[in-house]
């Protein structure tokens, strides 16, 4: 046999595993995912293709709107301060001081923890009348601090919280990417009088902009399948107010046993994914430089 | 911009003014790197310690209502360190008749073991086979299996829910309510574990495997004599980091489990809330420690590898 032949043989006789699992429960189930959006299935019963409808009916579904905007509110707030709180942050823990590991791993460790173990924790610490954080609140002179997430208007926000809470693993990943600038570009900046905001400017952040794109791409597909933390704490009350897309995908798909109309939500939010996502690759040529080993 | 060129300009083009540059720097008394004055060290200080205490007062206020008495939990202004210190109160989280703790550990702990040997393996061989065996079309296959991590878990689990019932009607085994739809997907690897693992692979020197094939290995041979003793760390890492999926998985369990004694940790843990009226904060809040600690064990035990595998994604992906 020629030895190409011979390799593409031996080349996807390794990667079958991958194959076959891909076709099984990744292709398949994709195709079939498709396939539903068009279909009314209850579950019980065979699916019955019903071209559109699906699709209409969510077009006006007032909840489906609902879900869509508190998701969408929840992105706008988590992401782009998350990412700024975890940038700076790692910005700090490259400063060479003392106890640097100490600080990195205190600020890792929320991060790690089940967002279950999560979500009972911040449950407590959110309680408006015994939680140490309107405690905290009271003792410095607040009068009516907030009911967090018994309350419309702070429910979201508190979940906002919370992600901020979690945001170690992003900082050691800006951290990593902070340590892999040459330093020749800092002395270079220094000797050229460059001040800590310019060498930030210039230097810092161009340098880093490949990690900061990373970040950016994860924290979009995360922040819109956030299901967890609402779902356990809150049940999307106080009246909606927490109630984000996966949830409402869930509710259909186990809870109504529409799973037709589950599906084409899943769809749609596939579409957006990849839409933002193209969109940031697509900026990416302006702003992300990557260095050429 | 140009303040960047400058600086490359400099650093690039002009290699030979190095050791002038070098008098420079130490003429201005700087330090190699950037030098900081101890005004900011204070301040740089100061913003870590706080955000550390954030980070961490959550934690110590879980612990400490752990141990509180019933009574003493739900004071207000609140106590802040427990007196009577209570420890029994996890001794009745384990043993109560509400809840199956122990059970449901055993369960995490089992879903965790196959997951993770099949990760890994699994994982291991097929990024073998994407690094090291130069065929056509490996680079597309690559992409697409790259492009298959963005896919959101709510796109298939619909699908996958009707596969594994029709699999559990066709075969007369169930799959549905049992671990099968947990773990069995992850013997046929995990694009995450698989991308690790090849960028790894890529970096094991060609001449190694000639040497072994010289010898007269064959491609099994070669991956499990030469590469994957050589891989360790990068093995460590995906074993490390699929465990942590696996403990903290909510989602794929509440799909799939049916019965509350097949449930693993993160789904019991909800289920011991709801299922005990009024919410017994300090029961709670020893259930969840209990739930934290093989993760927080764990870290400390390994924390170099789990730096190693994020920052390996982060910077290579």
């Amino acid at each position: 046999m020629r030895s190409e032949t011979k390799n593409l043989f031996k080349g996807l006789g390794f990667i079958s595993p991958w194959l076959i699992g891909f076709s099984a429960f990744t292709l398949l189930p994709i195709s079939l995912s498709l396939y539903y959006s068009f279909c009314n299935y209850p579950l019980i019963q065979k699916p019955v293709f019903v071209g559109l409808a699906n699709y209409r009916g969510l077009m006006h579904d007032s909840i489906f709107w609902t879900a869509n905007y508190n998701t969408f509110i929840y992105a706008i707030l988590a992401l782009p301060a998350g990412l700024f709180i975890a940038l700076a942050l790692a910005l700090f823990l490259n400063v060479r001081i003392r106890g640097q590991a100490i600080y990195r791993t205190l600020i890792f460790l929320p991060s790690l923890i089940p967002a279950v173990a999560s979500a009972m924790l911040w449950l407590w610490l959110f309680n408006s009348k015994l939680g140490l954080v309107n405690f905290v609140l009271r003792g410095l002179g607040m009068k009516d601090p907030p009911g967090w997430l018994t309350d419309v208007r702070w429910a979201l926000p508190s979940l906002v919280i919370i992600s901020f809470w979690g945001v170690g693993n992003t900082v050691i990943i800006f951290l990593a990417g902070l340590q892999d600038v040459p330093s020749e570009l800092f002395e270079a900046a220094d000797l050229d009088g460059a001040s800590k905001l310019q060498t930030l400017r210039h230097v810092t952040l161009p340098s880093i902009s490949p990690v900061i794109f990373f970040n950016l791409i994860m924290g979009i597909i995360g922040t819109l399948q956030v299901f967890v933390l609402p779902f356990i704490m809150t049940q999307g009350g106080p009246g909606r107010a927490t109630y984000l897309y996966t949830e409402y995908m869930y509710d259909n798909a186990f809870g109504y046993l529409k799973m037709g109309y589950c599906s084409a939500m899943a769809w749609l939010q596939l579409l957006v994914v990849l839409a933002l996502t193209g969109i940031a690759f697509w900026s990416s040529r302006r702003w992300v430089h990557y260095q050429d080993r | 911009m140009p303040l960047t060129r400058q600086i490359e300009r400099r650093v690039i083009v002009a290699p030979d003014e190095a050791p002038i540059a070098r008098l420079d720097v130490i003429a201005h008394g700087a330090t190699s790197g950037r030098r900081t004055r101890p005004s900011f060290k204070l301040f740089t200080h100061f913003v870590l310690i706080s955000t550390c205490l954030l980070a961490v007062v959550p934690f110590a206020w879980m612990v400490s209502t752990s141990l509180k008495t019933a009574e003493n939990s739900i004071l207000y202004p609140p106590q802040i360190l427990p007196k009577p210190v209570v420890p029994r109160n996890y001794w009745d989280v384990i043993s109560g008749e509400k809840t199956s703790f122990l059970l449901w550990t055993r369960n995490s702990t089992i879903v965790a073991l196959l997951t993770v040997a099949g990760t890994t393996l699994s994982s291991a061989v097929v990024a073998y086979g994407f690094a090291k065996i130069p065929f056509r079309g490996r680079g597309a296959l690559f992409g697409i299996m790259l492009a298959t991590m963005m896919i959101p878990f709510p796109v298939t689990m619909v699908p996958l829910f009707s596969i594994f019932r029709w699999l559990g009607s066709v075969t007369g085994i169930a799959w549905l309510g049992t671990f099968k739809p947990l773990w069995v997907p992850a013997w046929f690897g995990s694009a995450f574990s698989i991308f690790l693992l090849r960028q790894f692979f890529m970096t094991i020197p060609k001449e190694l495997s000639e040497a072994a094939r010289i010898d007269g290995c064959g491609e099994i041979g070669i991956l499990f004599l030469v590469v994957l003793p050589l891989a360790r760390p990068a093995l460590a890492v995906v074993a490390l980091f699929s465990f942590m999926a696996v403990w903290n998985d909510f989602l794929a369990p509440l799909v799939y489990l049916q019965r509350p004694e097949q449930f693993t940790l993160a789904l019991g843990l909800q289920n011991f809330q709801s299922q005990m009226g009024g919410t017994p904060w300090h029961l709670l809040m020893a259930a969840s420690v209990l739930v934290i600690l093989p993760v927080i064990g764990l870290f400390f035990l390994a924390q170099k590898t789990f730096i190693a595998g994020i920052t390996t994604t982060g910077i290579k992906g």
